[in-house]
């Protein structure tokens, strides 16, 4: 079957999927706390693994992706509420008029968000070293001043009455798409050069490859998908406030690939789920909640440093056995990979993120 | 091929390079040796672009190429093998070779540059799908200088290949600098190990706190009281 014809195929089928499941959860046969955790998760997977493009793949150390998603957020929030609602009335206020409006929304939110990415690279990508985390860290603070003192978009009351868009199909649409991209770039030649910048920047100078450019389109794109998931955001409670945007943000998305493996998609969608439902799975605890959710963070870090994926998915860990016991049993000279020297010297490497976090 | 006329180099107020002039014919092994913070790799770092030179000039194949960023001068075909080898560690020997031919779009030409590494280097071959990171401190440096030449470089940087390594890998790594020389590639080496690197060279130069003291053919050098007293121990 061609390839393209597959790659179709594959397409319908997790729209369909989606599309099934949408219904199921709108129909309300599910306990509607569930459905919320369900999308929040969406969300977050949305963040998260855009954020392990730049930190986990690339090695480039971004802190502020919390500003970009709010670039995202208020930029497709003050299109909707202005613009959006015209468009989708003129549309005949249907289904696709909503389709249309909430797409062309999505864009300008990933678009605005790309190109305030494309401000803060340019400058800060072009030196080697922890500059990017000083720049994102201050851009994430300069964005929420920024967001409490326009009248616009409510200032510090918030931004309200923007149109609810409470869907599962648009939220985990938005998500496989960033998953699809994502995995894309990293298995492409333009992902193996964003990769050994992380392993050696100076290497990968020496091989051709233009890291500036490459560190700042990896840049560009991550922070377009993080505006992509502010747009998700804006439209899910139809209520924006600055202060969900805060540098706090930032780190709960941090967190999350930290958790996942540094380097790993489906480590980053474990992350993003397991701490949008941690924290809601403990509320029986009460007060002692956040105490018992750092310390189950502590643990889990001191026991996994490289996370709980590491830089390989299982899926490659599994085919590298089985490639490995294959030329094995053909008592070919690849036997030499599993010795257990290997094995041993595994340790002393942990996940690429690990050397950037010291 | 390669020319630095009166080049000098500063880190800040400190002067690191004063004025050196060298030059490398195309075919030539010429080998740049000192001791610790003579100059070497500086002298490397400015002629890949890592550094820009304070002043002089430097071309290459006549084009003038100070201060090019180092990712061009790949495509004019200068291979730099850095020093610590800077193998990628989480790839495999696989993609890091192939990252040597990043510039490279024609997968025929790709595969057999391949071929011809894992030829010069068996080891590689055994170690294909491993990751670089867990290779030994030889093969390693094996895999740099693969590496370097799947750009199918007309000029050949090599800073310290000999670095860190047991005895054996290190005439290992001397053979093969001898087989990329005979198969028409123009090699700069810098090394410490001045023994070897006197023996497998065409011409030398000596750097002394950013000058170049001396100069001549390796076999001259090798003989040459001073150099034997101050980098022979002999």
């Amino acid at each position: 079957m061609p390839r393209y014809l597959r790659n179709l195929i594959i397409a319908l089928v997790v729209i369909a999927v989606l599309i099934g499941l949408d219904f199921v959860f709108q129909g309300r046969m599910l306990n509607p706390y569930f459905v919320r955790i369900l999308m929040l998760s969406g969300i977050a997977i949305t963040l998260a693994v855009s954020l392990n493009l730049i930190n986990g793949f690339t090695g480039q150390f971004s802190i502020g992706h919390a500003g970009f998603m709010a670039v995202g957020a208020y930029s497709s929030a003050y299109f909707s509420v202005n613009y959006g609602v015209n468009l989708a009335n003129s549309l005949g206020g249907g289904k696709v008029g909503w389709v249309v409006a909430l797409l062309v929304s999505t864009l300008i939110g990933a678009f605005f968000a790309g190109l305030a990415g494309l401000a803060v690279g340019i400058p800060s990508l072009r030196l080697r070293g922890d500059y990017l985390a000083i720049v994102t860290l201050g851009f994430g603070q300069i964005i929420v001043v920024f967001l409490n003192n326009i009248e616009a978009v409510g200032g510090a009351r918030g931004y309200s009455g923007i149109p609810i868009v409470k869907s599962f199909f648009w939220i985990f649409l938005v998500a496989v798409l960033t998953i699809v991209i994502v995995y894309n770039i990293v298995n492409s030649a333009f992902g193996r050069a964003l990769i050994s910048i992380r392993e050696d920047e100076l290497a990968a100078e020496a091989m051709g490859v233009n890291t500036t450019r490459y560190k700042v389109m990896a840049f560009v794109i991550s922070s377009a998908l993080a505006g992509a998931g502010g747009v998700l955001l804006a439209h899910f409670d139809g209520y924006l406030n600055p202060k969900s945007f805060e540098f706090i943000k930032s780190f709960e998305i941090l967190i999350m690939i930290i958790l996942g493996g540094l380097g790993s998609i489906v480590g980053s969608v474990l992350g993003a789920i397991v701490l949008t439902v941690l924290p809601e799975a403990l509320r029986g605890f009460a007060e002692y909640r956040m105490v018992i959710y750092s310390l189950l963070l502590i643990i889990l870090m001191i026991t996994r440093p490289q996370g709980l994926l590491g830089s390989t998915g299982p899926l490659k860990a599994w085919r590298k056995r089985r490639k490995l016991t294959a030329e094995n049993a053909g008592g070919g000279p690849a036997a030499a990979p599993t010795s257990p020297s290997t094995v041993a010297t595994q340790p002393e490497r942990p996940a690429p993120g690990g050397e950037n976090l010291r | 091929m390669l020319t630095l006329d009166n080049v000098s180099v500063n880190y800040g107020a400190i002067e690191a390079l004063t004025g050196i002039s060298l030059h490398v014919e195309q075919g030539e092994v010429v080998t740049l040796i000192g001791a610790n913070g003579a100059g070497k790799t500086t002298t490397l770092r400015t002629i890949t672009g890592l550094l820009e030179p304070r002043s002089g000039k430097i071309t290459f194949e006549g084009e003038n190429i100070g201060g090019k960023p180092t990712h061009k001068l790949v495509a004019q075909g200068i291979s730099m093998s850095p020093e610590g080898r800077g193998v990628f560690a989480n790839l495999t020997v696989w993609e890091n070779l192939q990252m040597g031919a990043y510039l490279s779009r024609n997968k025929l030409q790709i595969a057999a540059d391949m071929e011809r590494a894992f030829k010069m280097f068996p080891r590689l071959k055994e170690r294909e799908s491993q990751k670089a990171g867990t290779l030994s401190g030889g093969e390693q440096q094996m895999l740099a200088m693969g590496r370097a030449l799947m750009s199918n470089p007309r000029l050949l940087l090599l800073d310290e290949p000999s670095l860190g390594l047991a005895p054996l890998v290190v005439h290992t790594i001397f053979q093969a600098i001898d087989e990329i020389k005979s198969k028409g590639t123009t090699i700069l080496l810098v090394e410490q190990n001045a023994h070897a690197a006197l023996g497998h060279s065409d011409r030398a130069y000596v750097l002394e706190t950013g000058r170049i003291v001396m100069e001549g053919p390796s076999k001259d050098l090798a003989n040459d009281p001073r150099i034997k007293e101050a980098y022979l121990g002999e």
